[in-house]
């Protein structure tokens, strides 16, 4: 056996990597039975091709490359069913705290203009942040969600979002806008101001 | 002269493709003047930052 093969029967790496992975792909899938498949397939792939990695963090790495691609086979395959363009209540409740934030002649109102989040570094390292984070992450509608995260976390350019859901570019723009607003919101609200204003 | 909104807009698509000089210029005469649309560039920065990240952040266990 080699040492890969080792780490892969390593229960406690094996739970732990294995968490992470659920955690990612029910994200991006938002579908419990899909993200649990996706993952054991993946792992399954880790395992029969495991030859030539040594430490922990490079196969980490790379099991995590092969659910990425895993995933994103998943959506081309899905994306045809899938309308993303389509508001739910969710994208224009989201929409809407996006248009309180401007006074009418479309400047920030005072109250609730971005703040200064200072050093990135030190929020990163903390692991209540990733906490917050992850919480805003899934906070947010499923298809703004969707796009954002195969942007973002599956590394596709805009061009290519566009074409694997058939949405137009300037509707994939309002959507990542959405996105990122939104995740921006809601980090500002419970993770950096959460130390300054009493709720 | 741009609106705080669609500067947001632009900042947002300065993360998916290469902006216009006209773009960058208009971006940088607003952020000249606008504490506020500078805040929100660097967060736009951050969540970027904070999602290449976010896959190693188990890692943060192990040491």
């Amino acid at each position: 056996m080699t040492a890969v093969e080792n780490l892969l029967v390593d229960d406690v790496f094996l739970k732990e990597i294995r968490r992470d992975m659920i955690k990612f792909a029910h994200l991006q899938l938002r579908d419990e039975a899909q993200a649990e498949d996706v993952v054991q397939e993946a792992l399954a792939a880790a395992f029969t091709n495991s030859k030539g990695f040594a430490g922990r963090s490079a196969l980490k790495t790379w099991v995590f490359a092969i659910l990425k691609n895993k995933i994103v086979d998943l959506i081309r395959q899905q994306c045809r069913t899938t309308n993303v363009s389509a508001l739910s209540t969710d994208e224009e409740n989201l929409d809407q705290a996006f248009e309180t934030l401007f006074k009418s002649n479309a400047h920030w109102s005072p109250a609730v203009r971005p703040g200064n989040w200072g050093d990135p570094e030190e929020s990163l390292r903390e692991s209540r942040f990733w906490e917050v984070f992850d919480a805003c992450l899934k906070h947010l509608p499923e298809n703004t969600a969707r796009v954002f995260m195969m942007r973002e976390f599956l590394e596709f350019e805009t061009t290519e979002v566009c074409k694997e859901l058939s949405i137009t570019t300037s509707n994939c723009n309002v959507i990542l806008h959405r996105a990122r607003n939104g995740l921006r919101l809601c980090l500002e609200q419970n993770w950096f101001a959460a130390g300054e204003q009493p709720c | 002269m741009l609106s705080c909104k669609e500067t947001t807009h632009l900042l947002s698509q300065s993360q998916d493709r290469k902006l216009s000089l006209t773009e960058r210029m208009q971006l940088e005469i607003h952020l000249a003047m606008c504490k506020g649309c500078t805040n929100f560039r660097d967060q736009m920065a951050f969540l970027r930052a904070a999602c290449k990240r976010y896959l190693k952040s188990g890692d943060k266990a192990d040491e």
